[in-house]
């Protein structure tokens, strides 16, 4: 997969914010908010793979559904070729569903196990209205797509392998030949065998249908194989956005270098010689998350100002942006650059949103 | 030479179904010692975790047959009573099972779960144990486990679970640790962090470890001697470095090329292992990878020994490709140069 830099943009999101408010009591006040996805600016391109990766609790399986307007953003928005939809009604958006679908993780618990494979892959079609007989033939040509048999039209879901099924959750985000296709962690309840073929499959289906891919995943060798651009997220914030090559050769927030010294390599003498570093503890709790920097207390690099105020997402050219007080990997001369004009992300950029007032410290108003 | 601790001489587990007899494990021998970590390789189904659970008697059933031996320290577990093998399950050989959302009881403390394997197997009084309880969740890494030892499962993260799964295998110092998948369900932060203790404990504790996986990443960091295993049988044998840098098994080419590779430049296209596994009730004739295999040629329609053919001693191998056809071949499927059409 070559590089879209210079692509259109076809999803953008701005200062976006999802929220999952934490009722109690009796009248079911709100008490507090989980922040799961606290403020993350970025876009992609057209015929773009963006990976997203994080550990779990990271957010980025609510932004991939808040993208997709499966969850409702609390702020921010989301601009899919042009057009604001984080606050389109249900029948507005409909037209828009069309253009964007999702493949989930687990191929077992999304398929329906009373539907046959030709109703789970036509519903999307019946839906939007096409007839009875071009349904059967146009679910059968995508059978044969995603390296199945027209024969299975008929099967039940359980007579499939994970793999299988897996193409046909494909499939059917296929059917209304999207722009846009988030996969959640596609490939992470498959055998390693299994996984490889179906990373080639998602590779082949972006070339021929130009897809635009979110690639939601936790395997780092798996999101640098498929991905133009990597994002990293920590407890709901974005910390670092880089060209996937870039990331994996110089990971500036320290975070990105544990996440990527903690995949294993499968070289015995490598494995051995080079050092890791292992983060110690959990992520913290999304509801009360860390003053400052979020990533501070697991941080080896900490020091005052990081317990203090929040880093700004700042550009280190290349299209590489992290938030850091200590980057890592970056030579004097663009440091100077870099605080010079420092903004938290390019022309996208959204003042309001940061640098943030220490004494305020993370506690959002509740909006 | 350290003690030996299992020996498993042709072991076959056979499951009768509905749709036929399943032959989960066709053949399996190996032997473990004392302070030795032995890796456990394969897809799903390839029988590597009923091997496992066979070992500690998890597997017996009406429904189950079993062939061969599986002996702990000269004792054959197969031949084992109900009776004989409660007193060796916990306390000499115990197991890390993967999920360590569905492995504890949500309804007990997690202090409570640790105690009774103490108190079972050590007649321990309820102080005691609890004091012991508290010391392995230090042990383990968990933090105030004055405190925590009176959480509920749910109170605590994943990797805290799998954590505290690993301190109640270990409660009754046992021998020979099994853990299965222990990092599967895991972030890889998370994963780092267990492979570091797991490997710490081993040598704490002096005892053995069978480590069962699908993912060649781990094993490759803690593991002396690797079994991969396909469709019930092992199908390489070898030390760590010996698979690694010498595998013979074109399925093990397989699983190695399938991987992608942060330690190497990008590929354009990974390599796959073309089809999917078979069916263990109608496997295949000959050598069970041969419908996948792209090296396959008319003498496997019988199938191979698993025997020594290379200049090492002790890595075995069930391929009819001569030692330099393999050397020849393997490197374009592990680079991932080759796909399998």
């Amino acid at each position: 997969m070559s590089s879209h830099n210079g692509g259109e943009p076809l999803v953008e999101i701005q200062s976006l914010k999802t929220y999952f408010p934490i009722r109690k009591g009796l009248l079911q006040r709100t008490v507090g908010n989980v922040h799961a996805v606290d403020d993350v600016t970025f876009r992609v391109s057209e015929g773009e793979t963006l990976g997203l990766v994080g550990e779990s609790g990271c957010g980025k399986s609510t932004l991939g559904r808040t993208i997709v307007r499966l969850l409702e953003p609390t702020e921010g928005s989301v601009v899919f070729e042009g057009r604001d939809i984080s606050k389109l009604g249900t029948r507005k958006l409909r037209p828009l569903r069309r253009e964007m679908q999702m493949v989930f993780q687990d191929p077992y618990a999304s398929l329906n196990p009373r539907k046959r494979v030709g109703s789970i892959i036509g519903t999307p079609l019946k839906i939007h209205g096409v007839d009875k007989s071009e349904r059967r033939q146009r679910v059968q040509e995508l059978l044969e797509t995603v390296g199945l048999s027209p024969e299975h039209y008929n099967r039940y879901p359980h007579e499939f392998s994970g793999g299988q099924r897996q193409r046909i959750g494909v499939a059917r985000a296929l059917a209304l030949r999207p722009k846009l296709i988030v996969a959640d962690e596609p490939v992470s309840a498959l055998d390693v065998s299994i996984q490889s073929q179906m990373l080639n499959l998602l590779d082949d289906l972006q070339k021929e249908l130009s897809l635009t891919y979110i690639f939601i995943a936790h395997d780092l060798g798996v999101v640098r194989h498929v991905s133009n651009r990597i994002a990293v997220m920590y407890l709901g914030k974005l910390v670092e956005l880089a060209p996937a090559e870039e990331l994996y050769q110089r990971p500036i927030m320290p975070y990105t270098e544990a996440l990527l010294s903690a995949v294993p390599i499968p070289d015995p003498d490598l494995a051995h010689a080079r050092e890791r570093i292992v983060l110690q503890g959990d992520v913290p709790s999304p509801i009360n998350p860390p003053s400052g920097c979020r990533f501070h207390p697991r941080c080896r690099y900490m020091t005052d100002i990081c317990r203090e105020v929040e880093p700004p997402l700042t550009d280190y050219g290349h299209g590489h942006l992290a938030a850091c007080h200590h980057p890592l990997n970056v030579d004097k001369a663009t440091l100077a650059q870099v605080t010079v004009s420092e903004r938290h992300s390019p022309a996208t950029a959204d003042e309001r949103a940061r640098p943030q007032d220490p004494a305020k410290g993370e506690a959002h108003p509740i909006p | 030479m350290a003690e030996r601790l299992i020996e498993v001489k042709g072991l076959k587990v056979q499951f009768a179904t509905e749709d036929g007899i399943v032959r989960a494990v066709d053949g399996v021998d190996f032997e473990l010692d004392r302070g030795e970590v032995l890796g456990i390789v394969g897809e799903s189904g390839s029988g590597k975790s009923v091997t496992a659970m066979t070992l500690l008697g998890l597997t017996r059933d009406r429904n189950t047959r079993f062939e061969g031996e599986v002996l702990y320290k000269g004792r054959n577990v197969l031949a084992m009573n109900e009776d004989e093998l409660q007193d060796v399950r916990g306390n000499e050989m115990s197991m890390i099972f993967q999920d360590p959302m569905t492995s504890l009881n949500p309804v007990y403390t997690v202090g409570a779960q640790i105690c009774e394997a103490i108190q079972v197997h050590e007649r321990a009084d309820k102080p005691t144990a609890r004091r012991r309880a508290i010391d392995l969740l230090k042990q383990v890494g968990i933090p105030n486990a004055d405190e925590r030892v009176d959480n509920y499962p749910h109170e605590f993260s994943g990797g805290m679970r799998q954590r505290a799964m690993i301190a109640m295998a270990l409660a009754c110092n046992p021998d020979v640790l099994i853990a299965d998948e222990p990092t599967t369900a895991l972030d890889v932060t998370i994963q780092a962090q267990i492979i570091e203790l797991i490997d710490r404990l081993k040598d704490e504790f002096n005892s053995a470890v069978i480590l069962i996986t699908h993912d060649l990443g781990v094993v490759a960091e803690i593991a002396d001697e690797i079994l991969v295993m396909y469709a019930g049988r092992v199908v390489e044998r070898a030390s760590t470095r010996d698979l690694f840098y010498d595998p013979q098994m074109p399925y093990t080419w397989g699983l190695l090329g399938s991987i992608p590779r942060l330690d190497r430049p990008r590929q354009e296209r990974l390599h796959s292992i073309k089809g999917t596994p078979p069916s263990l009730i109608r496997s295949p004739t000959g050598c069970k990878f041969r419908p996948r295999c792209p090296h396959a040629f008319d003498k496997c329609m019988q199938e191979p020994a698993l025997e020594n053919r290379v200049e090492t001693p002790g890595h075995l191998d069930r391929c009819w490709l001569s030692v330099a056809e393999k050397r020849d071949l393997r490197g374009r499927t592990i680079s991932g140069e080759e796909e399998a059409a």
